[in-house]
């Protein structure tokens, strides 16, 4: 049960074939089967999770109407607060701190009935592309487990990857639910900025951050969409406005007369062969499917890395600032408040967290600001100029999600340049403010590791990224008869 | 070429409130040159003619009515605090005994 798709999961559910409480144990048993292989969990609540399954059980035999995904387990992100469970965001900063609230994502996971197994690793505070950057420790990848499961959400998607959860919840500032889901073989989706509350969502860069569905197929990641997403009176920017019918769109999955713009500035050097070679086969596939190539070109990417790692830093510079050793979290050190606040930073943060917010400080300062941020912000209104024009010629536009398969653990820990490069197409659309979707291409031929095909679409029309989506996972299904993940090596079996 | 020095970088972290050993300070101050070396290329293109983006959406202010609505106890916003007393959070000094 637990190698299927969350929608067949809710199916036997409603069926009365299984109740929750035994799809709860099912993936439970698979954590303690293969996490210490892993390592996608930084806590695993279990007794809070068959809780919650059997109230689920409870409703649904008392005959209560049940939303789509109720009773179907879920791995959580360890960046976002749920009441009384253990939230890091892979920082030492908060060991040991239970929060006294639910972000509104969680609470509407428990409205939905979906059930919370507990929380995923992740860099700290949502700052790398590995999950090497974890206080706790990285995640393998469960395609090889030298090697990284991307980043930040690595726990997420190796979860995902290894079937100890069906679904799980990430948060994309620059890349974070997409290139762990191209690097594992599962789909990830950052909704267009706003769409998803990120009220108790910790804060990295308040203005890229976006939570969003991870999942294995495109049709589970659209009903957690729905589930997810909608306006909060908690959170200022979250946007007043009907979310898209992404289930529909994925159900609908026809191309046909669509217009799929291929960004010419995202591929091409420092993209692996065998990563063009997918993209460009995915592309023959929904030009067969009646979708319209066109190449369009925008000149301003290549720039949208050096104003992205201006912008995060900076932003974070000045929301870490919270973590004051005052509130919540450690507090480590004698002497004045500001004493022990400068110690208590020195040992709470890592090396990365460190290294961006002195930079971010460094960009903020006074005589650097308009040379350093100021021009970072004016990057990204020529990043978005470029977007607006791409979607004058296209419904959609797409590009390989990463520009290599998933590297070894190691590998770049100590050279900060070429682990940014890893997020070079994905950064545009979080600059931009709209949405992107990761879905697996295929195996590439020199490692036969899984590479993803990025979807973007204009903002609040996150559903054209379902509906191309949908279309080229279902051909692709046939292609390779059945699921890519049914090819991932098996874990625990010794 | 951005050249970053280990006093420079003890000034920033001074700001920043985080202590750096001398390792870190050495190690921070060149890895920074070679970040903003690599990000300083975003001043090419930003000319006098194009408005800053701080945020992709175009909001200003955001109201909400001014009501009562149910919010953290005492006990629960003091529940993460390292050290409370008399329902309050506890800190260290902040001003100097003169």
């Amino acid at each position: 049960m637990i190698n299927k798709s969350a929608v067949e999961m809710a199916e036997s559910l409603s069926k009365g074939e299984i109740t929750s409480v035994e799809l709860t144990k099912a993936h439970l048993n698979q954590i303690n089967e293969v996490d210490g292989q892993v390592h996608a969990f930084l806590h695993v609540d279990t007794q809070g999770a068959l809780d919650q399954a059997s109230q689920v059980d409870a409703k649904r035999s008392a005959g209560e109407k049940m939303p789509a995904l109720a009773g179907v387990p879920l791995a959580l992100k360890d960046v976002l607060v749920q009441k009384g469970i253990p939230t890091t965001c892979g920082s030492k900063m908060l060991e040991g701190w239970r929060p006294p609230y639910d972000s509104t994502v969680v609470r509407k996971l428990k409205e939905n009935g979906i059930v919370i197994l507990g929380k995923t690793n992740m860099d700290e505070f949502a700052m790398g592309s590995s999950t090497e950057n974890s206080a706790y420790g990285p995640t393998k990848n469960p395609w090889d487990l030298t090697r990284i499961p991307g980043g930040s959400g690595g726990g997420s998607s190796a979860s995902l990857a290894s079937f100890q959860a069906p679904l799980a919840i990430g948060t994309d500032t620059g890349g974070s639910i997409r290139q762990p889901a191209a690097v594992t073989g599962t789909v990830g989706v950052k909704p267009t900025y706003g769409a998803v509350s990120r009220y108790g969502l910790v804060a990295f860069s308040s203005s890229l951050d976006q939570a969003g569905p991870c999942a294995r197929t495109v049709l589970d990641a659209a009903y957690l969409h729905e589930a997810i997403a909608g306006h909060d009176p908690l959170d200022s920017t979250s946007i007043n406005a009907q979310v898209p019918a992404v289930v529909a769109a994925a159900k609908d999955g026809n191309v046909k007369g669509m217009k799929i713009g291929v960004i010419k500035e995202l591929q091409g050097d420092g993209y692996q062969a065998g990563v063009l070679k997918l993209f460009n086969e995915s592309l023959e596939i929904l030009a067969s499917l009646g979708a319209e190539i066109v190449e369009v070109s925008c000149k301003y990417f290549d720039y949208a890395l050096a104003a992205y790692y201006l912008i995060a830093p900076s932003e974070c510079s000045s929301n870490l600032a919270r973590f004051d050793a005052m509130r919540y979290g450690i507090r480590s050190g004698q002497g004045s408040a500001e004493e022990v606040m400068n110690s208590t930073r020195q040992i709470g943060f890592g090396r990365e967290v460190k290294r961006r917010i002195i930079l971010g400080t460094y960009a903020l300062s006074s005589g650097y600001y308009d040379a350093y941020y100021g021009s970072a912000q004016k990057v990204r209104t020529l990043i978005s100029r470029d977007f607006e024009s791409a979607f004058k010629l296209a419904d959609v536009l797409v590009s390989p999600t990463a520009p290599t398969t998933a590297f070894k653990i190691g590998e770049k820990s100590n050279d900060p340049i070429a682990m940014y490069l890893n997020d070079i197409a994905t950064i545009p659309t979080n600059l931009a403010g709209i949405g992107g979707m990761s879905l697996p291409s295929g195996l590439a031929a020199e490692d036969g590791l899984p590479a993803g095909f990025q979807i973007m679409a204009p903002a609040m029309k996150d559903d054209l990224m379902y509906k191309v989506g949908a279309a080229l996972e279902a051909e692709l299904n046939t292609k390779w008869q059945g699921p890519i993940l049914n090819s991932a090596p098996k874990l625990g079996a010794k | 070429m951005s050249n970053i020095s280990r006093d420079d970088v003890a000034n920033l972290a001074k700001l920043a409130r985080i202590d750096l050993s001398e390792d870190e300070l050495a190690g921070l101050a060149k890895e920074l040159s070679v970040i903003l070396d690599a990000v300083a290329r975003v001043q090419e293109v930003a000319g006098e003619d194009v408005p800053p983006t701080s945020h992709p959406l175009p909001l200003v202010n955001v109201f909400r009515e001014d009501v009562v609505r149910p919010s953290l106890t005492t006990e629960e916003a003091l529940s993460g605090a390292p050290e409370q007393e008399e329902q309050r959070f506890k800190v260290p000094q902040i001003l100097g005994e003169e």
